[in-house]
């Protein structure tokens, strides 16, 4: 008997002391993403590595499926829980589907928060948005106004009418045009997020509006099809095309000259971020319930909704000198 | 009879499509201006070269719903090709995505021939392969405007004689097809096969291979579209041209080709074409909510429509004059 709990105890120990070297020094935070080999996802692990510099002492697992697959997830989590890593960020491939992965983690005392992609609040401490609704809005017009210092005329080209997140973007949008005087949204039209008819309504556009000074497209098909419109106008110049796009479909308009600048999340920032909360939950014991605060480095503090939701920071904003930089990123 | 309804009918919508224009100016006075014209033809240019090809496969009584996925697949292919070649010269793009069009038609083709599988679920089946098959070879990515070459995305836009590239190629794709269905026997063929058939047998046409190469036809331009299309909106992704396929078909419909096959003519599939790019290029101008939009532009093909049938009814003739008068 007692020899037997000799034995136990130490094989027990010989197991702490394998395990020991890495969870006793290092905070180990995995950063789980929908897939590897994602540019955007490849960013926000450099950010994560940011991160873990800045604090010291924290080892970062970049990890994922290499499908995105809810079922590749699952793996990836039950090989995590094993590991008995201190955290998991995920951005989620299923809302539902992990939820039963994840509080598995949460019981094993693995901090569990979710960003870019959430998962159900069962399945998680709390969840990073990139942004808000209210925060994009009013980048759009902030966009085009800022290259309109004397005010102008600006029309909005969205997805379909029935676009949910165009449609509040839109609405946000509104609620802070008075912040923005002189500058006039005449027009609101849809181009379906078709290439041909976001760029038959940016034309239309023109001429119905000779004075146009910019054209407010917050969908990714939209903005790319304006500025090639713009570019084929000879309007290059004239009418600034701007909204929400992504670097590597931008690049070309950018270079035109079509459009200034325009805005999305920085997945740098984004991988920052959650890197952050991680460690100041899992090492700090931040608390997650609705209405705390959570300091998360350089990008400030989060401020948790009744969901634990918070919303990271303004979309960042891509402009002539940063988009060759992220053009090959996402 | 039937060379003196053809020329009715294209009458009839020549003068809905002036007196669409008169409408169309009275609320934006800029859109007859002949310059807008040349741009209205120039967006139309796609949707032309495409209803000719749709044409010839419904004048079969075939029907091809896969050329706006054909449109996409050949348009992401020939993309990846510039991607990875910048350098290579623009006739040989040109004779790829033609190649590759025509090969996907002819796959249609052979099922409707060789497997006799109705055309309807044949190129229901294919759209839906072809669309898959952007996925497999773009991983759902965008072939972007600044990963394209200059050359490449310019050709549609280079100005001949005052006219854009598109809008010649488009030219010419009606002369051409002009001249082979009313000059060549491949022409005359697709008419006797959509017209009868049974007679078409006997008179020593092969209904299935005239089927096949309506379906290449077709597929060919498409591939060329293809091309067009992504070169002129400097992009290439899955879903462009999703549902341009109704489009190209209303075109023809209005074109006053009949979809029980055998009657319609190059010129109806222009107009046609022509009536539904005037319409979607002078929507958004015209300050009409975009709610009202899809309403209106639906409404215009009905119209169309409507007036092309009761111009190409054919009336029964009465034999007994006095027996009708009994009824």
């Amino acid at each position: 008997m007692s020899v037997l709990n000799k034995i136990l105890a130490s094989a027990a120990a010989a197991a702490m002391m394998i395990a020991a070297p890495a969870s006793a020094e290092d905070t180990r935070i995995a950063l789980v993403v929908k897939a590897l080999g994602i540019g955007f996802f490849e960013a926000a692990a450099k950010g994560a590595e940011e991160a873990a510099a800045e604090l010291g002492g924290v080892e970062i697992i970049y990890t994922g499926p290499t499908d995105t697959t809810a079922e590749g997830q699952i793996e990836v989590i039950n090989a995590l829980i094993a590991q008995n890593v201190d955290a998991i960020a995920i951005s989620a491939n299923d809302t539902d589907a992990l939820v039963p992965a994840l509080k598995k983690a949460m019981q094993r005392g693995i901090t569990v928060i979710s960003w870019d992609s959430g998962v159900a609040p069962e399945g998680r401490q709390m969840h990073l948005n990139p942004s808000s609704n209210a925060l994009i809005g009013n980048m759009i017009i902030k966009l085009a106004a800022d290259h309109l210092p004397d005010g102008g005329d600006v029309a909005v080209l969205s997805a379909t009418t029935t676009s949910t997140n165009q449609n509040t973007w839109i609405e946000e949008m509104n609620k802070v045009m008075g912040n923005y005087p002189g500058i006039n949204v005449v027009a609101t039209v849809y181009g379906d997020d078709l290439a041909d008819k976001s760029y038959r309504e940016a034309t239309g556009l023109m001429q119905s509006y000779p004075d146009l000074d910019a054209i407010i497209a917050p969908t990714s098909v939209g903005i790319v099809a304006a500025a090639q419109a713009v570019v084929d106008a000879g309007k290059v110049g004239e009418v600034n095309v701007t909204g929400l796009g992504l670097p590597s479909e931008m690049a070309g308009a950018i270079e035109s000259g079509a459009s200034q600048s325009f805005a999305i999340w920085n997945p740098i920032d984004l991988g920052y971020s959650a890197t952050m909360l991680a460690y100041e939950i899992a090492k700090n014991g931040a608390a997650t319930d609705p209405g705390s605060a959570i300091p998360m480095g350089r990008m400030g503090s989060l401020t948790l909704d009744d969901n634990s939701e918070g919303a990271m920071a303004d979309p960042f904003i891509y402009d002539a000198s940063n988009i060759d930089e992220f053009k090959s990123i996402f | 009879m039937l060379p003196r309804v053809i020329p009715v009918r294209e009458l009839i919508l020549s003068i809905a499509i002036l007196a669409l224009l008169v409408l169309i100016s009275a609320r934006f006075a800029g859109f007859a201006a002949p310059s807008n014209l040349l741009n209205v033809f120039n967006d139309t240019a796609p949707l032309i070269i495409l209803a000719l090809g749709q044409m010839v496969v419904i004048l079969t009584r075939c029907i091809d719903l896969s050329v706006a996925a054909n449109l996409a697949l050949t348009g992401m292919v020939v993309a990846m090709i510039n991607v990875a070649m910048p350098g290579l010269p623009i006739p040989v793009i040109l004779t790829i995505a033609i190649l590759l069009g025509a090969i996907m038609g002819a796959i249609n083709g052979l099922l409707v021939w060789k497997l006799a599988i109705p055309p309807i679920v044949v190129t229901l089946g294919t759209m839906t392969v072809f669309r898959g098959i952007i996925f497999l070879i773009s991983d759902g990515k965008w072939v972007n405007a600044h990963e394209m070459s200059d050359a490449f995305t310019g050709f549609p836009r280079t100005t001949v004689l005052g006219l854009p590239m598109l809008s010649w190629v488009a030219i010419l794709a009606v002369v051409i097809f002009g001249i082979m269905m009313a000059r060549t026997s491949l022409g005359r063929a697709i008419f006797a096969v959509g017209g009868n058939p049974h007679a078409a047998v006997y008179a020593g046409i092969n209904v299935g291979k005239t089927q096949f190469l309506a379906f290449v036809l077709s597929g060919a331009l498409a591939g060329l579209t293809g091309y067009l299309w992504v070169a002129r909106y400097a992009v290439a992704y899955v879903d462009i041209a999703g549902g341009f396929e109704l489009e190209v078909v209303a075109a023809c419909v209005i074109g006053g080709i009949s979809i029980a096959g055998g009657i319609g003519s190059v010129g109806g599939a222009v107009l046609g074409a022509i009536f539904l790019g005037v319409v979607k290029n002078a929507l958004p101008v015209i300050n009409i909510s975009p709610f009202w939009q899809l309403a209106i532009s639906g409404s215009a093909i009905l119209i169309a429509v409507a007036f092309n049938a009761r111009a190409g009814k054919t009336k029964g003739r009465i034999i007994l004059k006095s027996a009708e008068g009994s009824t």
